[in-house]
């Protein structure tokens, strides 16, 4: 295996509504911003890879238009996964791997405010039991938290606590987009959306854009003062249905940590994708997190979660604990598809 | 000489084919017209319900061995929808649901009607009602009542 480094990661401040820039605009920004960080010039990466999901857009292949924002004359070798970022960071890791190129430029974008987002994300079911009830993603992830409130594997309160830690924690993260100090007992206080899940358990529609830059070994090390290095990375998914699975569950979780090496050596955090705060304690048993490991400092999805780039941001946000010192290993999860159906697990260490 | 015309056509957006639900789907959304809820075993002998081509545990091909499961069952877990939305299956307040079907081994999404949220809880009977007007699909099966409200 070759040694693999992210060296460079920059976001937009994650907004609820970006109603002055388009994609490109939003991504030019922070294009040049971690491009410039990494040391490397822009003609010498080797490969760029992105993503995103047209059905946020409405229109099929305007993912193409993102091209104009990384410049692509004179020809570059590009990729796109109509995925979460932190697949294809999965996808330009692997192309590192297999001696293609040193380095890549990763990057992701959504503008989820463009329309009704639960309703959008029914688009993914299987469209011949699942699409025409419309079952959307508030209500299938409320379906998961009364499981767990079923089978006593968490309470309302441990979600509100969940929130309240979040928002909290996002004080100290100028991109987050909500924060501050709530009480625990007013957020419990707040009507149901869809029950068992309040408001403060859903995750706040965002848009924004990321981007990062990896390298191998030899080049890392020249470029960067502080590499954050990958030593594990794995993804796996379960069955699609939510009929089909315990869904107090996330075993495909549990193998991508397993294969990532997570519990190799003590890990210092953890970013996790959970857009829904119930997810939070299936992941920490799926992982087997101790108490001890500092859970979504940056805030996680609960303060911000753009569509398509939360996952990539959890990779970003895990270097940037680790490059001010806040640890020296981390873990770095991202999920996509219903209840946690699929998931993604990366080791992150400095030194 | 008249004035040019700018040229116009009509642009309609929508997927102008049909597709083939496939020899395993196209069974059960057949039987479920007729009232009827089928599933499908694997190898392994678990029923599954909905049925699929493929065994979720093993990625084997299921098996030829059909049986008719429901049309009472038992809900596994469930979300109360307040305020439904335009393209919710029901436009009054219920439930999404995963119901297990008697003589199932998985469960499948659906909705309850239910009325309101205090009768619904976890464990509890509901049966299926089908559609007044068959029109070839899940929705087929209208949605599921509580049992002891019949």
């Amino acid at each position: 295996m070759r040694d693999v480094a992210i060296v460079s990661y920059a976001q937009t401040p994650y907004v609820a509504s970006e109603t002055k820039r388009n994609e490109v605009e939003m991504l030019m920004p922070v294009l040049s911003e971690a491009v410039d960080k990494s040391g490397i010039p822009r003609r010498e990466i080797g490969f760029t890879c992105s993503g995103s999901t047209d059905y946020l857009a409405g229109q099929s292949f305007s993912f193409v238009a993102a091209v104009d924002a990384i410049g692509a004359w004179p020809p570059i070798c590009e990729s796109h996964v109509e995925m979460d970022g932190a697949w294809a960071f999965y996808e330009a890791w692997i192309k590192i791997q297999c001696g293609e190129a040193d380095s890549a430029l990763v990057f992701s974008f959504g503008r989820a405010s463009m329309g009704d987002l639960p309703s959008v994300l029914t688009l993914q079911l299987d469209p011949y039991v699942l699409q025409p009830l419309h079952p959307d993603a508030i209500s299938l992830a409320a379906l998961q938290a009364r499981a767990l409130l079923d089978a006593g594997l968490g309470s309302e309160r441990e979600w509100a606590e969940v929130a309240a830690r979040c928002r909290r924690d996002a004080k100290d993260n100028p991109d987050a987009l909500v924060k501050g100090d709530v009480d625990v007992e007013a957020l419990l206080a707040e009507p149901n959306v869809v029950s068992p899940l309040r408001e403060h358990t859903l995750p706040p529609v965002t848009d924004g854009a990321a981007a990062m830059v990896i390298a191998a070994g030899d080049v890392a090390r020249k470029v960067c003062e502080k590499p954050v290095w990958v030593r594990g990375l794995d993804h796996r998914v379960d069955p699609h249905s939510p009929g089909l699975r315990d869904l107090t569950l996330a075993p495909s979780a549990k193998l991508a940590g397993e294969k990532a090496g997570a519990a190799s050596k003590p890990l210092d955090l953890a970013e996790l994708h959970t857009p829904f705060a119930p997810q939070e304690g299936i992941l920490r048993r799926a992982l087997a997190l101790g108490d001890d490991v500092r859970i979504n400092p940056s805030g996680g999805p609960l303060a911000a979660n753009p569509m398509m780039v939360a996952g990539l941001a959890r990779l970003g946000e895990a270097a940037r604990q680790l490059w001010t010192g806040k640890g020296e290993r981390a873990l770095a999860h991202a999920t996509q598809g219903p209840c946690l159906q699929q998931n993604l697990v990366c080791i992150l260490e400095v030194a | 000489m008249s004035e040019p015309q700018p040229l116009s056509a009509g642009h309609v957006l929508e997927y102008t084919y049909k597709r083939s639900v496939g020899p395993v789907l196209g069974r059960f959304f057949t039987s479920l017209r007729d009232g009827k809820i089928e599933g499908v075993k694997t190898r392994a002998g678990r029923v599954l319900v909905p049925p699929m081509e493929h065994d979720p545990e093993t990625g084997e091909a299921t098996s030829d061995d059909w049986v008719e499961v429901g049309p009472g069952g038992t809900v596994t877990t469930w979300a109360w929808v307040a305020e439904p939305r335009d393209q919710h299956p029901l436009d009054r307040p219920f439930a999404f649901a995963l119901v297990r079907l008697d003589g199932a081994d998985t469960a499948m999404l659906h909705a309850v009607d239910a009325g309101s949220e205090s009768a619904m809880r976890t464990g509890m009977r509901v049966r299926a009602r089908f559609a007044d007007a068959p029109t070839g699909g899940i929705k087929d099966l209208a949605c599921f009542t509580p049992e002891d409200a019949e």
